[in-house]
């Protein structure tokens, strides 16, 4: 052996150590920050011909705001992923942007942008914090089972009388005083850490013990039943709240993690088919859904019904290619431009190269933290990562795929762009937490050193081991 | 502003944009592979920097009980001590071998007493020495019935 991974080996080998990157991460985050502000920029020039006068408050705040977190990555996590907080800048700078751009159609115009810039700082501050309290990431494995019971109760939230309220027939939001937050966002987390230390703990036995039916192996009740009641009890609660973006995220991020944790590809068959078989039954039954599949497919039967998604489907062709430029399109026109429909208004806008950019822009987050997932050596740390990075390629999936009318339209928010503080607080912390396994995965380490035992020492052929311990 | 303009300013925003993806690109090809460093390399443990070895290093050898008792030493790297004239430390022991022990530097700056199949054996701390063992300021190393201490 003359070479091995991950910086561990024996000594008088060659380890690979990755590199720091972090000068090569504040570059990054300098084009990030300037896209942002180049869009902001296009929309005072494109509306008025002059720059806004506040431009030095502006360009100051969000440069100092993405300092800030380039800083706390430098003092905790120097070997994190370099590209994660870049690109994360980059979507989140164009998000402000456009709701900015949005706020200023009607008269007089709204301040949505300020409210979202305070709730990115919040993000912000939760970030830095996660990186400070969060040393070891296997920490989060301890208690799946406590875990399961924060996620639900964050999840039954909602129902409590005087706290929750229904907005768009979807009982998912909670107000304490002026604030309203959606506790569903918080759960996907604490849900997807619950899922991960479960799994590690019993993947072996998922996938080994057990009788095979049909020529698979299928888990014993008494392995898989904790965890499918579990997972049964969210759903539960998030059908009942009518909010079915949320219970098919859940769903999918269920049966990958599930399957990442036993490697048996007999669970995404398994999860395609209870899938399919679960949207007929809602289709078939809820009045909801029907309406949902029938402006995707026949969007003109009905165009009372179906205004939002014809109205953002002229806002895409009026786009075209290189879109109207900033400020020059008519985003308004669509209900919701601003939250669900804000990739509307981006391909209305920048058209469907800009479209497209931030389209890769979402694929590049999700390939990183894949990367993590594959670099790190412990399991629960592999599951983690995955499950994360999965949960968010499924949301940005099906909600710009409901925008552009690939798939029927499901009321979930566009990670970082959405006008909503909670998802923009928990898709922050989400990546809080891919950069501390990053950092975790990807620092240089001895070579193992042999258990503590004190005046007797394990490794006789070594120099470099041979230490008696005081 | 004219349209011109506009026009410009739009394809410079869209061409920014996949500049910016194009960058990260190359970012994620370089990142592809690390770099190779010889496994004691410090570098590996950058948790744990050693500056307070520098200041404390022991310099001599002494002999603190025994027949060559005040007996000093300099330290070097890959001293003998044993019965044998040409040993870096002649002691008089008779428990002791000819070529008893030698000391040896490590990378870091301590230093570790390597027993050289003797017959009676090395102990530090009254602990018998099997493999090299890193020994400070604090540290009794015992030859036969003398005794020996790091100092300053």
């Amino acid at each position: 052996m003359t070479a091995s991974r991950a910086g561990v080996g024996a000594p008088g080998d060659t380890v690979v150590v990755y590199r720091k990157r972090r000068n090569v991460e504040l570059l990054m985050d300098l084009v990030a920050v300037s896209i942002g502000l180049g869009g902001w920029a296009l929309i005072g020039l494109d509306q008025s011909g002059t720059i806004p006068g506040d431009w030095p408050w502006v360009v100051g705040l969000w440069t100092g705001m993405a300092l800030a977190v380039h800083i706390a990555i430098r003092i905790r996590l120097p070997y994190a992923d370099p590209l994660l907080l870049p690109l994360v800048l980059t979507v989140n700078g164009i998000g402000l942007a456009m709701i900015h751009r949005i706020d200023l159609i009607p008269d007089p115009v709204s301040h949505d942008a300020t409210t979202q810039l305070v709730w990115t700082g919040l993000g912000m501050a939760l970030f830095i914090a996660t990186l400070f309290v969060l040393n070891d990431p296997r920490e989060l494995q301890r208690f799946p089972y406590l875990l399961f019971l924060a996620g639900l109760a964050l999840l039954m939230l909602p129902l409590v009388p005087g706290l929750g309220t229904t907005s768009g027939g979807s009982t998912i939001w909670i107000h304490v005083g002026p604030f309203s937050f959606q506790p569903a966002e918080a759960a996907k987390v604490v849900l997807t850490v619950a899922f991960a230390g479960y799994l590690v703990d019993h993947s072996e036995v998922l996938s080994q013990v057990g009788r095979r039916i049909l020529g698979q192996q299928l888990p014993r009740v008494r392995d898989l039943g904790p965890i499918v009641v579990m997972w049964l009890a969210s759903l539960a609660v998030l059908v009942f709240e009518n909010d079915l973006g949320m219970s098919m995220l859940f769903f999918g991020l269920f049966v990958m993690m599930l399957y990442v944790a036993t490697e048996l590809p007999v669970w995404p068959v398994l999860g395609a088919l209870l899938l399919t078989l679960g949207a007929w039954a809602s289709y078939a039954f809820t009045y909801h859904v029907k309406v949902r599949v029938d402006a995707w497919l026949h969007p003109f039967d009905n165009v009372d019904q179906n205004y939002q998604i014809i109205q953002a489907e002229y806002g895409l062709a009026w786009g075209g290619l290189t879109g109207r430029g900033w400020g020059l399109g008519r985003p308004g026109l669509t209900p919701l431009a601003k939250s669900d429909f804000i990739s509307a208004a981006i391909g209305e806008e920048l058209g469907v190269i800009g479209l497209m950019a931030v389209v890769m822009l979402y694929a590049l987050i999700v390939s990183r933290g894949l990367r993590i997932s594959l670099t790190t050596d412990d399991p629960f740390e592999k599951l983690l990562a995955s499950g994360l990075s999965f949960v968010f390629a499924l949301q940005v999936f099906a909600i710009i795929g409901g925008v552009t009318r690939l798939l029927p339209l499901t009321g979930l928010t566009t990670p970082f762009m959405s006008q909503g503080g909670s998802s923009m607080v928990i898709n922050w912390v989400i990546i809080a937490i891919l950069l501390v396994v990053s950092h975790h995965a990807r620092r240089p380490r001895r070579p193992e050193e042999p258990a503590p035992q004190r005046g007797f020492i394990a490794d006789f052929a070594s120099d470099d081991t041979a230490v008696i311990l005081p | 502003m004219s349209s011109v303009l506009v026009t410009a300013l739009r394809v410079a925003f869209l061409a920014l944009l996949w500049l910016f993806i194009l960058l990260a690109a190359n970012v994620v090809r370089t990142d592809m592979f690390g770099r190779t460093v010889a496994a004691g390399s410090p570098e590996l443990a950058p948790a744990k920097p050693a500056p307070k070895q520098r200041r404390r290093a022991p310099t001599r050898l002494v002999v603190t009980e025994g027949a060559a008792e005040g007996t000093e030493v300099a330290l070097v790297d890959g001293l003998i001590i044993g019965r044998a004239r040409d040993a870096t430390l002649p002691i008089d022991d008779d428990y002791s071998s000819t070529h008893h022990a030698r000391l040896i530097e490590t990378a870091s700056g301590g230093w570790q007493i390597e027993d050289l199949t003797s017959t009676n054996g090395t102990y530090v701390n009254e602990v018998r020495v099997i493999a090299p063992t890193t020994v400070t300021l604090k540290d009794d190393i015992r030859i036969g019935r003398t005794h020996l201490r790091l100092e300053k």
